[in-house]
């Protein structure tokens, strides 16, 4: 295993631009791979996306590898695995992350079975064991009941992050570092999927991940027309609305709205969570929240023992009276 | 069509958060009592997915599960909800395996199977959530995959296929045979009916040991592993609520929303 070397980031492409995810994972691989004394590469793959190189460098890496080919345009996981193949064989890294996006779950298990050596997903700590040096993967388990660390003891140890697990570096132009082009050399039979269409979903007013403030509401809002009264309160303070499973199973809300280990995770600076009870796969979507407010009946919720604030009591009485008092003081 | 569903006997996932205990020096949740195991929930969505299109087309569904211990009453809910037949991979060698052992060993039991257009899996399982055995069966037999699917419409011996997106979603033709991993969204789960737990009751599963499926014990279980769990812990809450009071609900919300002012959290 003594050839491997190195850490590398798969920067994923959005707009033309690195996704958010790409610029905290140059973060948290520059942290690795200076923990190692070793080097930070990034990876591109996509096409038409060359420019973003010295980009993926202003935002950490040491070099950046590009495989830019028409055929990988859009995200398909076997021209994708097949390229993140050819450019693992060439730098041998011995750490890969990845972001734990819809690109980066269908590509990092499948990369990890053709490489031959193993996957952790959705981490949200990874760090360097200081005897072995091996990567400390830490993952939530049991719908975030739990935590597990893991280790890998083939290269490269591979892992996704979930988003805003670390904040990125800050952009610096004037870094150097080396661009190296990769030949795809896809075979376009070999690709056995074809992208028929691409359908973004619809969103009023500010996107879920990106709020400052987010009113969840759980099971106990009970209708479509409860949650109107949440979407009042965050469009007051310009935030966005999510959910528990339940209210969207019963389509109160759309599923996009879900937050949890199953749905998105957010990180608000104000998080109300409403006739929620705070089931650990709910939490672990929200609990790095920076202040926490519970409105619960139930006393014994699990909600009161992760909330800064919180008032016992029917959430139909005191939500109108919340609002209008926010609306007074904001006034101000 | 000929389908095989990948499921799993899990912790209920349901059960209260109070109820989750760890024992430290096996690294393993002690079950809780009371609390019977139930079929993976994301296992679920991945038989209603299978059901859907036996629904529409025909065909035969084989439910395939890994592990030991494995309550009859249980592991035949696939059978109770409409699949035809049941196979157990069931040995101790099967046993305590991570992502990759797990999948090889259920890569070749599916292969035993031999006929089979599409594989289904859960997206994850509610235990480990490692959501990895079906890219991993996928690679190993060498089959296309397609992860998180939430529809499945099978047109010209082909799947066309909604997968969710960080976005949205996208419509993914795929060839068959494929491997396809399926998401929450596909909708709720059937209930089993009646008459379908009558002819699960009567069905027997067909036990298959590593031998049956032609793998050695090494690669299989613990012994196949590639990842180390070093540990497994519950995260340390926090717990120092400010419970805000008033006369009256309303006057508490009033206090409430002072107090955040206070704070400059508003």
């Amino acid at each position: 295993m003594a050839e491997y070397k190195g850490v590398m980031t798969f920067c994923e492409v959005a707009e033309g631009k690195l996704a958010s995810i790409a610029t905290e994972l140059l973060g948290y691989g520059r942290k690795l791979a200076d923990e190692l004394g070793q080097e930070l590469s990034a990876v591109l793959v996509g096409s038409g996306i060359g420019s973003l190189a010295q980009e993926a460098i202003a935002f950490g890496a040491d070099k950046a590898y590009v495989v830019d080919d028409t055929l990988l345009k859009d995200y398909q996981t076997d021209s994708y695995v097949s390229a993140m193949e050819k450019v693992v064989k060439e730098v041998m890294p011995q750490i890969l992350i990845l972001g734990q996006t819809s690109i980066g779950r269908d590509l990092a298990p499948r990369l990890a079975f053709r490489l031959n050596t193993a996957a952790s997903l959705g981490c949200l700590e990874l760090a360097i064991d200081p005897e072995s040096k091996l990567l400390l993967q830490t993952k939530p388990a049991y719908g975030g009941n739990a935590q597990a660390v893991f280790i890998c003891q083939s290269y490269p140890q591979i892992a996704t992050v979930r988003p805003k697990a670390i904040a990125p570096l800050e952009r610096d132009e004037s870094r150097k570092g080396e661009v190296i082009t990769v030949d795809a050399g896809l075979d376009p039979s070999a690709i056995r999927t074809k992208v028929l269409e691409k359908v973004p979903e619809k969103i009023e007013g500010v996107r879920l991940e990106d709020a400052e403030v987010v009113i969840a509401g759980g099971r106990g809002i009970g209708s479509a027309e409860g949650f109107k009264q949440l979407e009042e309160l965050a469009r007051m303070l310009k935030g966005a609305v999510g959910a528990t499973r339940p209210p969207c199973d019963n389509e109160w809300v759309p599923a996009g709205a879900q937050i949890g280990l199953t749905g998105k995770i957010v990180t608000p600076d104000l998080y109300i969570a409403v006739a929620l009870s705070g089931s650990s796969q709910h939490m672990s979507g929200c609990s790095s929240s920076k202040t926490i407010v519970a409105i619960n009946k139930d006393a014994e919720a699990n909600i009161f023992r992760e909330a800064r604030f919180g008032i016992v009591g029917d959430w139909k009485k005191v939500l109108p009276a919340f609002a209008d008092k926010i609306k007074g003081l904001l006034a101000e | 069509m000929n389908m095989v569903v990948c499921i799993k006997q899990v912790v209920d996932p349901e059960a209260p958060p109070a109820s989750f205990k760890i024992d430290p020096a096996s690294n393993k949740v002690v079950p809780p009592q009371g609390v019977s195991p139930v079929v993976d929930p994301y296992a679920e969505y991945a038989i209603e997915a299978a059901l859907k299109i036996k629904d529409a087309l025909g065909g035969k569904i084989t439910a395939i599960s890994l592990g030991i211990n494995q309550l009859r009453d249980i592991v035949k809910k696939p059978l109770a909800m409409g699949a035809d037949e049941l196979i157990l991979l069931e040995d101790e060698a099967f046993d305590e395996g991570d992502s990759w052992s797990t999948a090889y060993a259920l890569a070749m039991g599916i292969k035993k199977i031999g006929d089979y257009d599409i594989i289904f899996c859960g997206r994850e399982a509610s235990d480990w959530n490692a959501g990895q055995v079906g890219s991993g069966i996928a690679e190993i037999l060498g089959l296309p995959g397609v992860t998180l699917a939430r529809k499945i419409d099978i047109t010209n011996g082909k799947a066309r296929v909604e997968r969710v997106t960080d976005e949205g979603y996208e419509v993914i033709e795929v060839s068959l045979p494929a491997l396809i991993t399926v998401s929450n969204e596909i909708g709720e789960p059937r209930y089993p009916t009646i008459k379908g737990i009558m002819a699960a009751k009567k069905k027997e599963p067909v036990i298959w040991k590593p031998a049956d499926i032609g793998v050695e014990v090494s690669q299989i279980g613990a012994a196949g592993r590639r990842t180390k769990l070093l540990k497994l812990f519950q995260p340390v809450r926090e717990a120092k609520c400010e419970i805000v009071e008033g006369e009256n609900p309303e006057e508490a919300a009033v206090n409430l929303a002072l107090k955040l002012r206070e704070a400059k959290v508003l």
